[in-house]
C-alpha cells in the first residue's frame, strides 16, 4: 500500500483527471447541445446536430456521475460541505441535467414542431446552464466560500445564493461555458459538413476568443485583486484528516506561488493558449481531429491552472479559516482512498477502451441523407 | 438543535424521489434481459420478426431508460445536498461502491445503450448481440453496488468509528461487498427488477392479442415473457424469503415491525396472518396467527426464539444509557483528542454510541437527558408497525398473484392455448401496476422500516440532514413534485402512444397501423 500522505496527492490529481474527463467527454455534448438552436436552422440540421452525440452522451454523461461518486468518496467532507453549501447552485445544474435524456431521446418520437423546438431549448438548458454553473462555483472556490464546521464536524453555509453571483465568479463562469462551448463547436466541425460545419466554424472562433479574453481577464484579476489562502501552521501530510487542526491565513497573490514555487506548472496557464490556437489552426485546415485533441488540451490548460492556483486547498473557507478544506484533511481514510485506486486503475483503461470502440464504430460525418434514412431510428 | 420540520421535509424529499426513481428503473432491470433473449433467437434463428422485437421492445425500453437516468441523478446529488452529515459520516464506506458502481457498471451500461440503439446498421449480428448482453450486465452491476451500499445502511459491517476524524471508516471492504443483507437484497431487488419486465411484456402483448393484432409478433413475445416472468416470480419469492432470514439476523427490529410481534414468544413463533397493530399500547387489536410460521422463516430451526418488540425495547434502553457513556466521552475528546480516560471511557462504550445519538434529538448536551427524555428515545427506536406490517402483506400478495398470472400463461404456452384464453390475457393485461407497486412496497417495508435510522445502530436519521433552512427545502421539494409530474405526463404519454402504435412504429413495413404515423 502506498502511504497516506502520496495517496492524498495521487487522488488529487485523479479527481482532476475525471473532472478532465468530464469536460473533455461531457462537455463537447454539452457544447453541442449549447449551440444547437444556433447551428442547426431546420428540423433535419438539428437532427444532424443532435446525432453527432445521439450515440455518446449517455456514456459521456457517466464522467460527470461518476465525477461525482469518486469525490463522494475520496473527498467525502467536500462532497458534503460544497453540495450541501451551494444547494440551490446544484439543483440548478441537477435540474438543467433532467432536460438532457429526455431531450435526446424523446425530441423526435412525435411529429411536432413546438414540440420539437421546445426540447430543442431543454437541450440547450441541458447543455449551457451546468457549465456556466461550474465556472460560477470554481469562481467562489477562489474567493474562499463562508462555511464553518462545529466540534463535531457538521457544516454550516453562512452565504446565500445570490452571493455566489459576484463579478469574478461570473467571469469564471463565462470562461468555463466559453471552453465547453468552443469544445463542442471543434467536435461538430469533426462531425459535420456544409453549412453546420461552417457555422460551427464561426462558433469556434467567437468562442474561442472569448474563451483567451476571459481567462486573461481572470488571471490578471487573481493576481491583482484577489487574496489567496496559505496554511500557516506546520503541515503533516500523513496525518489522520483534521480540518479544525490547522491554521489558515490570507494573503495578497498567495494563488500564483504555486507558479514561483514549481516553475514548469507555468505550462498549464500557456496550454490554455496554445491549445485554443492550435484547435482553430488545424480545425481550419480541415484536420478536425487534430483539432479536437487540441481543444481538450485547452481544457486542460484552464482547469489545470484553476486546481493547480488553488493547490493544496479544494475550498476554503472566507468566514472561518481554519475549516477550509485542502487535500490533506478533507480525505477518506488511508483504505479506502487505496482501494479506491484500485478500483480506479482497473477499470479506468476498459473504459477508455470500449468508449473509443463505441466511437470507431459511429465514426464519420452525420449527413441529412443519414437523418432521412433512419427517420425511425435516429434521434 | 436540528429541526423536526427540516428533518421531515428531507425525508420526505428522499423518499419522493427515490420511489419516484424506482418506478423506472426494475423495468430497465428485467426488460434488458428480454431484450437479450429476443436477440439471441434472433441471432440463433435469423428470423427478422425477433429482430423486430428487441428493436420495438427496445423503443419501449429507451423512453423508460430515459427517466431512469434522469432521475437518478438527482439520487447522487441529494446524499450531498441534503444529508451532508450522512455524507460526511459514512462517506468512506458508502462513497466507495457508489463510485465502484460508476466505474464497473454505469458507464458500461450507458456506452453500450447507444451502440444498442444507432449501431443496428454498423455491427455484425454477434457485435450488436454482445453489445445488448453487456448492456445487460452493465445494468445489472449497477443495481449490485447501490444495493451493496444499501445493504450496509440495513447492516453496517466492516467499519469503524473513528474519533479523530469524527466519522465512520472502511475496516475491510471485502466484509462490506460480501455482507449477507447486501446480496439477499440484490437477489431479491433484481428478480423482482425481471418479473417487472415479463408482466410489463405480457400485458402489452396480451393487449394485441385481445385487439387480434400483430398477432405473431405477440404471441412470440408472451411466450418470452411467461417463460421468463415465471422463472423470476420464484425467484424473487425464494430470494425474498431468504432476505426475511437475514432481516432476521441483522435487524430483529425490523422483523418484529413486519409481523406486529409485540411480546417474545416460546420458538417456534406464530405468524400473524392479519391483525390491527396498536402500537400506543403495544399489542395487536385484532390477529389470525398460524402456529410456528415464523419461527421456521425467521430462523431456519424450531428452538431458536424471535425477540418480540418489548423485548427489544429492554435491550435498547440498556444499549441508549450505555450510549450516553459514549457521547459524553466523545464531545469531551472533541475538545482534547489526548484526554487519556475519556478515551477509555469512549472504547468502553462504543458499541452504542449511535443509541447515545438518539438523544441528540431531545438535548444537545448529555447532562440534560432526563428519564422522560430517555423512554421517548427508547419509544422511537421501534418504527412505525402498522405501515411495515401491511405493506409487507400487501407485497406478498402482489408477489402471488404474479406467480398465479405467470404459472397459468406459462401452462398455457406450453400447451399453445393461450391465444384463445380471452380471461387471461385480460387478467394479465389488468395487473400491469401490481409489480410497480410490489417493488414500491417492498422499498417501503425496507426503508421506512430502518427508521430511527440511517445507518441502523450507527447513525439516527435525525442527524443525518445537511443544516438548510427549512423555506429551501419546501422550494426544492415544489421543484421536485412540478419537474417529475411533468416528466411522468411526457413520458407516460410517450409509452401510451408507442404500446398503441406497437410494432408499426418500426417503420418497417410489415405490421400494422404503418399508414398512420409514416
Amino acid at each position: 500500500m502506498l502511504d497516506y500522505a502520496t495517496l492524498k496527492v495521487i487522488w488529487w490529481l485523479l479527481v482532476g483527471v475525471l473532472l478532465l474527463g468530464f469536460a473533455i467527454m461531457d462537455g463537447h455534448d454539452m457544447g453541442v447541445g449549447t449551440l444547437l438552436p444556433f447551428v442547426g436552422r431546420n428540423d433535419v440540421e438539428r437532427r444532424v446536430v443532435i446525432n453527432t452525440v445521439g450515440p455518446h452522451w449517455d456514456g459521456n454523461q457517466v464522467w460527470f456521475i461518476t465525477g461525482g461518486g469518486a469525490i463522494f468518496a475520496a473527498w467525502p467532507l467536500v462532497y458534503a460541505t460544497a453540495f450541501s453549501g451551494f444547494y440551490w447552485a446544484m439543483l440548478l445544474v441537477l435540474w438543467a441535467l433532467f432536460f438532457r435524456p429526455v431531450g435526446f431521446d424523446y425530441r423526435s418520437k412525435i411529429h411536432d414542431a413546438r414540440w420539437r423546438s421546445t426540447w430543442d431549448w431543454g437541450l440547450f438548458v441541458g447543455g449551457s446552464v451546468p457549465p456556466l454553473i461550474f465556472g460560477v462555483a470554481f469562481g467562489n472556490l477562489l474567493l474562499g466560500v463562508p462555511f464553518h464546521f462545529d466540534d463535531h464536524l457538521v457544516s454550516t453555509y453562512t452565504g446565500s445564493f445570490w452571493a455566489l453571483l459576484n463579478p469574478f465568479a461570473l467571469l469564471a463562469g463565462v470562461v468555463s461555458s466559453a471552453m465547453i462551448t468552443f469544445h463542442g463547436a471543434i467536435y461538430l466541425m469533426h462531425r459535420t459538413e456544409g453549412e453546420i460545419q461552417r457555422r460551427s466554424g464561426r462558433a469556434a472562433v467567437i468562442f474561442g476568443g472569448l474563451l483567451l479574453l476571459s481567462f486573461s481577464a481572470a488571471g490578471i484579476w487573481l493576481w491583482q485583486g484577489i487574496d489567496g489562502y496559505v496554511i500557516t501552521s506546520a503541515v503533516d501530510p500523513g496525518a489522520l484528516p483534521n480540518p479544525l487542526g490547522k491554521t489558515v491565513a490570507r494573503e495578497p497573490g498567495a494563488w500564483l506561488a504555486n507558479y514561483s514555487r514549481y516553475p514548469a506548472s507555468m505550462a498549464l496557464p500557456v496550454l490554455t493558449y496554445l491549445g485554443v490556437i492550435a484547435a482553430l489552426l488545424l480545425a481550419f485546415s480541415g484536420r478536425t481531429l487534430a483539432a479536437f485533441v487540441a481543444s481538450s488540451l485547452a481544457i486542460l490548460g484552464v482547469i489545470g491552472t484553476a486546481g493547480g492556483s488553488l493547490f493544496p486547498f479544494i475550498m476554503p473557507s472566507s468566514s472561518d479559516l481554519r475549516s477550509s478544506l485542502t487535500v490533506w484533511d478533507s480525505v477518506s481514510s488511508h483504505l479506502t482512498l487505496s482501494i479506491m485506486l484500485w478500483a480506479t486503475l482497473i477499470f479506468m483503461p476498459l473504459i477508455i477502451i470500449y468508449t473509443s470502440w463505441a466511437y470507431k464504430v459511429m465514426a464519420g460525418k452525420v449527413t441529412a441523407a443519414y437523418i432521412r434514412e433512419n427517420e425511425h431510428g435516429a434521434y | 438543535m436540528i429541526s423536526e420540520q427540516l428533518v421531515d421535509l428531507s425525508r420526505l424529499q428522499f423518499a419522493a424521489t427515490a420511489l419516484y426513481h424506482f418506478l423506472f428503473v426494475p423495468l430497465t432491470l428485467g426488460m434488458v434481459w428480454i431484450l437479450v433473449i429476443m436477440e439471441s433467437v434472433y441471432v440463433m434463428t435469423g428470423k427478422t420478426i425477433y429482430k423486430d422485437m428487441t428493436r420495438f421492445w427496445g423503443k419501449l425500453f429507451g423512453i423508460n431508460f430515459a427517466l431512469g437516468v434522469t432521475t437518478g441523478i438527482t439520487m447522487e446529488f441529494q446524499f450531498g445536498t441534503n444529508w451532508a452529515y450522512y455524507s460526511h459520516y459514512v462517506g468512506d464506506i458508502f462513497g466507495a461502491p457508489l463510485a465502484i458502481e460508476g466505474l464497473m457498471a454505469f458507464f458500461l451500461e450507458s456506452t453500450f445503450i447507444g451502440l444498442f440503439f444507432f449501431g443496428w446498421d454498423r455491427l455484425s449480428r454477434g457485435q450488436h448481440l454482445l453489445v445488448t448482453l453487456l448492456m445487460a450486465v452493465g445494468t445489472n452491476l449497477s443495481a449490485l453496488w447501490i444495493l451493496i451500499a444499501n445493504g450496509w445502511m440495513q447492516n453496517p459491517v466492516g467499519a469503524e468509528f473513528n474519533y479523530t476524524t469524527m466519522r465512520m471508516e472502511m475496516v475491510d471492504f471485502w466484509t462490506i461487498v460480501f455482507n449477507p443483507d447486501a446480496q439477499a437484497k440484490f437477489v431479491h431487488t433484481v428478480s423482482a427488477g425481471y418479473t417487472t419486465g415479463a408482466m410489463f411484456v405480457l400485458a402489452i402483448s396480451s393487449w394485441y392479442l385481445l385487439k387480434g393484432r400483430d398477432v405473431e409478433f405477440a404471441k412470440k413475445s408472451f411466450r418470452i415473457a411467461a417463460a421468463f416472468g415465471f422463472a423470476s416470480v420464484c425467484s424473487v419469492i425464494v430470494l425474498g424469503d431468504e432476505s426475511g432470514y437475514t432481516v432476521g439476523e441483522a435487524q430483529q427490529t425490523k422483523l418484529a415491525a413486519m409481523e406486529a410481534m409485540w411480546e417474545t414468544e416460546p420458538a417456534p413463533a406464530s405468524f400473524n396472518l392479519v391483525a390491527i397493530p396498536n402500537q400506543a399500547e403495544m399489542k395487536n387489536d385484532f390477529a389470525i396467527s398460524i402456529p410456528w410460521v415464523m419461527g421456521i422463516i425467521g430462523t431456519r430451526s424450531l428452538d431458536k426464539e424471535i425477540p418480540g418488540i418489548k423485548e427489544i425495547k429492554e435491550k435498547n434502553r440498556e444499549r441508549i444509557i450505555s450510549g450516553m457513556e459514549a457521547v459524553t466521552a466523545l464531545d469531551a475528546l472533541r475538545k482534547n483528542l489526548d484526554d487519556a480516560e475519556m478515551k477509555a471511557r469512549f472504547e468502553a462504550h462504543k458499541a452504542d454510541l449511535g443509541f447515545g445519538l438518539l438523544l441528540r434529538k431531545y438535548v444537545s448536551s448529555i447532562d440534560q437527558v432526563t428519564p422522560a427524555i430517555i423512554e421517548k428515545a427508547v419509544d422511537d427506536t421501534i418504527p412505525h408497525v402498522a405501515p411495515i406490517f401491511w405493506g409487507f402483506r400487501a407485497m406478498v400478495g402482489l408477489g402471488l398473484l404474479m406467480l398465479l398470472i405467470f404459472s397459468l400463461s406459462l401452462w398455457h404456452s406450453v400447451k399453445g392455448s393461450f391465444t384463445g384464453k380471452r380471461w387471461l390475457l385480460r387478467l394479465a393485461l389488468f395487473s400491469l401496476p401490481a409489480p410497480w407497486l410490489a417493488c414500491e412496497l417492498g422499498w417501503l417495508v425496507a426503508e421506512y422500516g430502518r427508521q430511527p435510522w440511517t445507518i441502523y445502530g450507527v447513525l439516527p436519521t435525525h442527524l443525518s440532514v445537511s443544516t438548510l433552512s427549512v423555506e429551501s427545502l419546501y422550494g426544492s421539494l415544489a421543484g421536485f413534485v412540478g419537474f417529475y409530474t411533468v416528466l411522468l405526463l411526457v413520458e407516460m404519454y410517450l409509452m401510451v402512444k408507442f404500446a398503441r402504435q406497437g410494432p408499426g412504429s418500426l417503420g418497417t413495413g410489415r405490421y400494422l397501423d404503418e399508414a398512420a404515423h409514416a
